[in-house]
């Protein structure tokens, strides 16, 4: 070890014990972000700090929260809601947030898509970040169990009665799951465990390694041009700023960032005081009840449309039985998005305006994710039923094309 | 391969299989502190007396076994014999789990069937499947019969025979 005589306490000795300004330039000053992008590229900094929000209301839940069958709905709903001083706004703050994230989510999902930012080297980007939506889903439903309402109770009920499909039944898995015959006291403690502690560290792991991923093949940008980064931070860093293609992550990639999140934390501070009741389902006002079903039962807005592909098919095919079709394009409906890049044959990077067939493929997908979230809310019945059913037909046949048009576009262009 | 490498590799296999051993033991463990705890399976059993509890005809009653509905029906004379019925006497019982087969939602009772609110299921009064996704009639509950006393949670030849005419 070299010999360090600096004291630790001058900027000089710090930095010599812990190379803090390389650290910086690595991460910060000398990470390269392409010029040509929109506000769209700001999701990721806008994700993290909403992700933040819900960690520290988190926090203040957690203090008076009690994971109890008999005590959970009025820890909520009288401790937290009541009595605690601004309970109520760490509540509304953590659900709020909870739904908004799912919205980024969704936007920052479909901008890689428009963008094609999934693949040609981006693959473990597009990959780690569908494992955040899935890990984002479970921390949702877990959450969702908390406060111990009528709709945590059959939500909880229902989604782990998936696991008694089939021959899962055999294996006790369900009894496993919830620790009982039924969704119980068990439940909900391990489900605490679960939303507090074990799921937001896998979280904050995943981040970590989502923002690594992003390291090496840099971020994707608009006309999705293929960039020279040591050549255009060469210029960049010589004070050719105009002529350069490339800005630095901190303080001029960032600064924009803060100026689409300040636009979004208008938007979530809005919800939060002024229209909460959007994430506060009045059914959950209802203490959980076994022996009680309510009248209609339906999930957040933001599982609607997987929601739907599961009970869109509602009568028996193919020598099948509805459930068991319904089932296996539910659990296909939860993955295939992260398959996206395999699916992908277009062999170039290309934004979807300039590729007409794909541009047409992901409208129509959008829409069809928009119908399957709508019904999804409705009763299943009548006319309803048939809806879901073509829209999660619909949903099946975009999968199966995407290949096929892909590389239909590559054809046309000359590109295969 | 010289002597100074295999045992080194000696080394390696013998770490990584007691390694993998502790690891498979471990996750046994863990998967049982998940199984329900012993005073939740002791806590299974149920008695109703069908002649007890003001049962009315085409009227059922909804009772509570291992935290779960349990449907009782006293059929009316208009409704279909079944097989699956239990009869006690001159008297047909429809007795069922009452979770839709589908998710496990509480189908409620509507004139003469049960309809799930859920996803449009419909339960005929034998507890059979007659619309919508689920994929197979009410569950029957293992109960034992003692002249007009149900006890569930015990198995017995009537339970069984009523699952089997379902099955």
């Amino acid at each position: 070890m070299a010999k360090i005589n600096e004291s630790l306490f001058t900027a000089e000795g710090f930095d010599k014990r812990m190379n803090a300004k390389k650290f910086w330039k690595v991460m910060m000053t000398e990470y390269w972000i392409p010029k040509d992008i929109n506000f769209l590229w700001a999701m990721g900094v806008v994700l993290a700090t909403t992700f933040a929000i819900l960690i520290v209301s988190g926090i203040f839940l957690m203090m008076y929260y009690k994971p109890d069958t008999a005590l959970a709905f009025d820890s909520v709903n009288y401790t937290i809601m009541q009595e605690v001083a601004y309970g109520w706004l760490f509540r509304h703050m953590h659900g709020v947030a909870a739904s908004v994230v799912f919205l980024i989510i969704y936007i920052h999902m479909f901008t890689g898509i428009y963008y094609g930012s999934y693949k040609k080297g981006r693959e473990m980007i597009w990959i780690s970040g569908m494992l955040l939506f899935v890990t984002f889903s479970a921390a949702g439903f877990s959450g969702y169990m908390l406060p111990w309402g009528q709709m945590s109770y059959w939500a909880a009920a229902v989604i782990t009665n998936l696991f008694a499909g089939g021959s899962l039944e055999a294996w006790g898995l369900v009894e496993w799951i919830r620790g009982g015959f039924a969704v119980g006291d068990a439940t909900l403690t391990r489900f605490f465990m679960l939303h507090v502690f074990l799921l937001p560290i896998v979280i904050i792991g995943i981040i970590v390694l989502h923002f690594y991923t992003l390291r090496i093949p840099h971020v994707n940008n608009q006309e999705s041009e293929d960039i020279d980064y040591d050549a255009e931070a060469e210029k960049y860093l010589a004070g050719n700023k105009k002529e350069s293609k490339v800005i630095p992550f901190w303080p001029v990639f960032l600064s924009k960032d803060f100026a689409v999140l300040g636009i979004f934390l208008i938007f979530y501070f809005y919800l939060v005081f002024f229209n909460y009741n959007f994430a506060m389902d009045p059914v959950n006002f209802d203490p959980a009840n076994a022996m009680v079903t309510p009248a209609h039962i339906y999930p957040e807005w933001y599982f609607l449309w997987s929601y739907e592909t599961l009970r869109g098919p509602f009568f028996d095919m193919f020598g099948m039985k509805a459930m068991d079709i319904g089932l296996i394009i539910f659990g296909l409906a939860q993955v295939i998005f992260v398959i996206f890049p395999f699916l992908d044959k277009d062999p170039d990077i290309l934004p979807a305006h300039k590729r007409p067939r794909f541009m047409i493929w992901f409208w129509i997908m959008i829409i069809d994710l928009l119908v399957l979230s709508v019904y999804g809310k409705l009763p299943p019945t009548g006319a309803n039923a048939w809806v879901g059913f073509y829209a999660t037909a619909a949903f099946l046949l975009l999968w199966i094309s995407l290949p096929f048009i892909t590389k239909a576009d590559a054809k046309a262009r000359g590109a295969l | 391969m010289s002597k100074e490498t295999s045992r080194r590799d000696f080394l390696g296999y013998s770490f990584a299989a007691v390694a993998a051993v502790g690891g498979a033991a471990s996750l046994v463990g863990m998967k049982q502190a998940w199984d329900p705890l012993p005073s939740v399976l002791a806590a299974g059993f149920t008695t109703i007396d069908l002649a007890n509890i003001g049962l009315e005809p085409g009227k059922p009653q909804v009772h509570t076994w291992r935290g779960k509905p349990i449907f009782v029906l006293l059929k009316t004379d208009d409704m279909e014999k079944f097989d699956g019925d239990l009869v006690i006497g001159e008297k047909r019982y429809t007795v069922v789990i009452g979770l839709c087969t589908h998710l496990g939602c509480i189908p409620s009772w509507k004139k003469d069937m049960w309809k799930c609110a859920c996803h449009g299921g419909e339960f005929n009064a034998n507890g059979q499947e007659t619309f919508g996704p689920p994929p197979k009639p009410f569950v029957i509950p293992p109960f034992s019969v003692n002249d007009t006393v149900l006890t569930l949670g015990e198995e017995g030849t009537e339970s069984k025979a009523m699952m089997a005419a379902r099955a």
